[in-house]
C-alpha cells in the first residue's frame, strides 16, 4: 500500500510543478513569477523526501536544507529587485 | 512495519502532496498577488510538513528525523518569510489594485514610514 502512495504522491507532486512551471509563464507581473518559481523550489524539495522514502535511506535530505537556504536568498533577492525597479 | 504505522504514513503522504497540489492550482485561481501569496506561502510548507513527517515516520531513523527536522524549521521560517517580501515589494512597487480592494490599511503606514517618521516619536 505504501509503494502506491509513493506513486500517487509523485503524480500529484509532478502535477502540481507543471501547474507551477506554467504559472511561471503566464504570470502578469514578476511578483508572480518569483512566488511560482518559489513553489517550484519547495514542490522539489518535498520530492526529495519523498524519493528518500522510496529509497529507504536519508542521504539525500541532508541536500533539502541547502534547497529551503538557497531558495530563501533567491526569493529575498528578487523582492528587493522589484521594490527598486516596480512590478511590472 | 506494522499496518496501523503504514496507514499513517501513507495519510501524511497524500495528504501532504493533495495540499502542495491544491496551493499550487491557488497561484492560478486567486485574483492578485496578495491572494497568491497565501496559496503559496502557507499551503505549500503545511504540505511539506505532513509529507517530512511520513517520510521521518517511514525511516524511523533519527538521524534522519533531525535532518527532516531541521528543514522543516528552515523552511516554515524562511519560506513564508521570502514570499511575503515578494508580495510588499509588489506592494511599494505600485501593483494595480482591483476596484474591489476597499479598504487599505497599509497605506498611511507606508506613507509614516517614507515621511522618515517611525512610531516611536508618534507616540
Amino acid at each position: 500500500m505504501f509503494d502506491f502512495s509513493l506513486y500517487v504522491t509523485f503524480g500529484l507532486l509532478s502535477v502540481a510543478a507543471v501547474l507551477a512551471a506554467v504559472r511561471v509563464v503566464t504570470a502578469p507581473s514578476l511578483a508572480d513569477r518569483v512566488i511560482a518559481l518559489d513553489l517550484l523550489v519547495v514542490v522539489s524539495m518535498i520530492a526529495i523526501a519523498a524519493d528518500a522514502a522510496r529509497r529507504g535511506s536519508g542521504d539525500f535530505l541532508d541536500v533539502l536544507v541547502v534547497i529551503a537556504l538557497l531558495g530563501f536568498v533567491a526569493t529575498v533577492s528578487v523582492a528587493r529587485f522589484i521594490e527598486r525597479r516596480g512590478a511590472r | 512495519m506494522n499496518p496501523v504505522v503504514e496507514v499513517v504514513v501513507v495519510v501524511l503522504m497524500l495528504a501532504g502532496s493533495a495540499l502542495t497540489l491544491i496551493s499550487a492550482i491557488g497561484l492560478h485561481r486567486f485574483a492578485d498577488v496578495f491572494a497568491r501569496v497565501h496559496a503559496a506561502g502557507k499551503a505549500a510548507p503545511l504540505g511539506g510538513a505532513m509529507v517530512f513527517a511520513a517520510v521521518a515516520i517511514h525511516l524511523g531513523d533519527p538521524g534522519d528525523t533531525e535532518k527532516l527536522v531541521l528543514t522543516l524549521l528552515l523552511l516554515g521560517l524562511t519560506f513564508p518569510t521570502g514570499v511575503h517580501m515578494v508580495a510588499r515589494a509588489a506592494y511599494r512597487a505600485g501593483t494595480e489594485r482591483r476596484p474591489d480592494m476597499v479598504r487599505d490599511e497599509l497605506a498611511d503606514a507606508v506613507a509614516r514610514g517614507e515621511a522618515g517618521s517611525t512610531d516611536r516619536d508618534r507616540r
